[in-house]
């Protein structure tokens, strides 16, 4: 009797420490059907839900917001840096249909998910001076035909390259193609400087960053990773000759063999330690590498140029934050102004003073003084007219997961491109299916 | 298994001396009267409740999700489904299936961590355990260095560990060849279990100096004086009067182990195939929106898990319970009967 009881004790213990297990998991209901488009009643306090805010221009702007409607303030809410943590939350808040979080700053590409999910409002779009904005970076926004989001921050890849070596080796201008590239590169190598120094490098680790470069070189190559419908199209010549560039670039030492384990840090320290000759990067590296504090090793001596590709200039992916309205938030009326306000030509301005990005409205890459500030407006503009966006698909989680295991595959020889390829056009067909 | 192996020796103390003293402690206090049962039961229920609401009403939810499946999308309309469809038992018999292959990477590499690493940090931690169970100048400050690792956070951890194992970090630098530890491949589950044994070792390490510290001393002096040797003395004294007290650290490591997620995700990647452990697997359904699945993964790891805590405490006898507190207290009286165990 003792050591029976004994035992039940010690199994029910042992199965406390089991349960510790399952905890990860949250529940989630359905949501009803979404309000009806262009129902935004009711005025009152909201807030604005985005990651951290590490230049400290976001709660100026919201003070400025705060100021001039003292009965509908605006809360900054938080997020942490971390964009998954910031996606998962903004689920959690949409899944238990809570009004605590009211505007959301969403990466673009969890657009397309929030607005099928109906977890974001589908917004009038006559609204917002859509017009004004550059039209790739609308796209991210929208939804079979729907505005869903409007665009208040973009993100575009560029070449970054040395200005220094390339005029001593002779090379007037930055190559458009990738031949272009790997020729410039021979030549530039052939320079005393240049001993030891690799051609090229992007963001090869396996995570978003690969996504991103491998759908640049897709889209380059005039291939097409998913189409508006979400149908992959990777078993095409075009598609093989975007990832090739890249698996042939890691094979023959085009980019450095250590480039598999980079993320935007790496490349950027990489290239500001003048280890590379070209870097395909975002704005956000400019000014860093333009530091004259001794952090950079290249301040002075590199330019920008769009992105190469395979027979002319190539296509950027997009980043970039858009703002949208919580389906299950109050205040509505108050959330549209807000967006208005946030997303408005007069405070990008004032945020790009303080923090490069890539503004949404065309206008602001001719600003003589923004120009002055970030000289590759201007390159940055032309990069993102001719941006492909992200693939569009609702489970982009498992997109890119799929891509990423494919190109890294590939990548580090364990596939061939093309059967890498091939899995990926499978992979995708089962879980984005209709 | 270490008292089938001693049967004349140091004689486990529990089963030694139950019998003379079992009359006397055997006695039960008076039976408890109906009022006082009601007491008590009123006294625990607090406790109870919350067992009941942060224990058992998530596990029963987890396992109710568990048997639905993923909203699809509606091609006409182009929005999810409002609701997940009942599926029953389908996300459990998935991982027979094709798609099964994800589950069984992540189960074998969760097994493999596991062992590799308890087994690691089992050595490690009796060995740190017997130098900071030395008295020597300097203890105090060797015993507080040691527990510095278990201290620092698991996502630090993973950061830290991360720029040693950067492609130009220290660690190529000692090995003097440039391995790319955060890539695809085995040498990233050995930069796991690198990281994994230097943090949690001295876990072990402080369990096993408690049960060292119980062990008193006339014990080793008998045995010296019956002329047994430093090896002997460990073999025959050390490690059945440790063995209570090392029983519960593997077993607590094993089941942390079970669960390991935040190390491999910080210091390899999210989306790494050599590291994917059942956590991550769980943790990456839910990301993406299918709890059913997510939950489902939950729900077997969580019977694993449990089998194998079930394992430990039948087969082993770890004693994580305190056995009523009745051995507890024997062992606290030991010293006063040494020639029990000279004997």
């Amino acid at each position: 009797m003792k050591t029976r009881t004994t035992r039940a004790v010690r199994s029910a213990c042992a199965g406390l420490l089991g349960l510790t297990a399952v905890t990860a998991c949250g529940t989630s209901g359905g949501a009803p059907p979404a309000a009806k488009a262009g129902t935004f009643e009711g005025r009152g306090p909201i807030t604005y839900v985005a990651g951290k805010d590490t230049t400290g221009t976001v709660q100026a702007v919201l003070d400025r917001w705060n100021k001039a409607h003292p009965d509908e303030k605006v809360t900054f809410v938080q997020l942490p840096t971390d964009p998954d943590a910031q996606r998962q939350q903004m689920i959690q808040n949409a899944e238990i249909k809570s009004d605590a979080f009211t505007v959301l700053s969403l990466d673009a590409v969890w657009t397309t998910e929030f607005a099928a999910h109906r977890w974001v409002d589908r917004l009038p779009a006559d609204r917002f001076p859509l017009g004004r904005m550059l039209d790739p970076i609308v796209g991210t926004a929208t939804y079979r035909g729907g505005l869903y989001a409007v665009p208040a921050t973009s993100d575009g890849g560029m070449l970054y390259y040395r200005t220094d070596l390339l005029r001593r080796a002779g090379i007037a201008e930055p190559p458009t193609t990738w031949a272009e590239m790997k020729a410039d590169c021979a030549k530039v190598k052939k320079l005393p400087e240049a001993h030891g120094m690799s051609c090229y490098a992007g963001q090869f680790q396996k995570y978003e960053g690969l996504t991103v470069n491998v759908a640049e070189a897709v889209n380059s190559a005039g291939g097409t990773v998913t189409d508006a419908r979400g149908r992959p199209h990777l078993d095409t010549p075009q598609a093989k000759a975007g990832l090739d560039f890249l698996v042939d670039a890691v094979r023959d030492g085009t980019v450095p063999k250590e480039a598999i384990t980079y993320q935007e840090e790496d490349a950027r320290q990489a290239f500001q330690a003048g280890k590379l000759i070209f870097e395909r990067q975002w704005p956000y590296m400019y000014p860093l590498a333009a530091k004259k504090d001794g952090s950079s090793k290249v301040a002075g001596k590199f330019g920008v140029a769009p992105l190469p590709g395979l027979h002319g200039p190539g296509a950027s992916s997009l980043g970039g934050h858009n703002l949208a309205l919580t389906a299950s938030a109050k205040n509505k009326a108050t959330a549209l102004d807000f967006i208005e306000f946030f997303t408005n030509e007069e405070n990008q301005r004032f945020s790009l003073k303080y923090a490069p990005a890539a503004p949404t409205y065309a206008s602001l890459y001719q600003d003589p003084a923004l120009v002055k500030t970030y000289p590759y407006l201007p390159t940055l503009k032309r990069s993102i007219l001719h941006a492909v966006p992200r693939p569009r698909v609702f489970r982009y989680g498992d997109l890119t997961a799929a891509v990423q295991r494919a190109a890294y595959a590939a990548l580090t020889g364990e596939k061939s491109s093309v059967q890498a390829l091939k899995d990926l056009q499978r992979a995708l067909r089962h879980p984005m299916a209709e | 298994m270490a008292e089938t192996q001693t049967p004349a020796r140091p004689a486990p103390p529990a089963a030694r001396s139950e019998r003379p003293t079992a009359p006397a402690r055997r006695r039960r206090p008076p039976r408890a009267t109906a009022g006082t049962a009601r007491l008590a039961a009123l006294l625990v229920s607090p406790t109870l409740l919350v067992l009941g609401v942060v224990v058992l009403y998530p596990t029963i939810v987890a396992l109710q999700q568990s048997l639905y499946g993923t909203r699809r999308l509606d091609p006409k309309t182009g929005f999810v489904e409002d609701s997940e469809p009942f599926v029953g038992l389908q996300n459990f018999a998935a991982i027979f299936d094709e798609a099964g292959s994800r589950f069984w990477n992540a189960f074998w590499n969760t097994t493999f961590l596991t062992v590799t690493t308890v087994l690691l940090e089992t050595l490690i931690g009796v060995a740190m355990a017997l130098i900071m169970h030395r008295a020597f100048r300097g203890r105090a400050l060797v015993r507080a260095s040691i527990l510095i690792p278990w201290a620092i956070p698991t996502a630090v951890t993973g950061l830290l560990w991360r720029w040693i194992f950067h492609s130009d970090g220290i660690a190529n630098a000692l090995i003097g060849h440039q391995v790319l530890w955060t890539t695809e491949g085995f040498h990233a589950k050995v930069a796991v279990i690198v990281a994994d044994v230097w943090k949690t070792a001295p876990f072990v390490g402080l369990l096993v100096l408690a049960g060292l510290q119980v062990i008193p001393d006339e014990v080793y002096e008998a045995a010296r004086i019956d002329g047994a040797g430093v090896l002997r003395r460990f073999r025959h004294i050390t490690l059945p009067l440790v063995k209570p007290a090392l029983l519960v650290a593997v077993l607590f490591r094993t089941l942390d182990a079970l669960r390991m997620f935040d190390l491999p995700y910080i210091l390899i990647g999210a989306q790494k195939t050599s590291v994917e452990t059942l956590s991550m697997l769980a943790q990456d359904q839910a990301a993406n929106v299918r709890f059913g699945p997510a939950s489902a993964y939950a729900v077997l790891l969580f019977v694993y898990v449990f089998l194998i805590a079930l394992a430990f405490v039948r087969l082993l006898g770890a004693d994580i319970v305190g056995d009523d507190g009745k051995s507890a207290r024997r062992r606290r009286r030991l010293p006063r009967r040494p020639q029990g165990v000279a004997a």
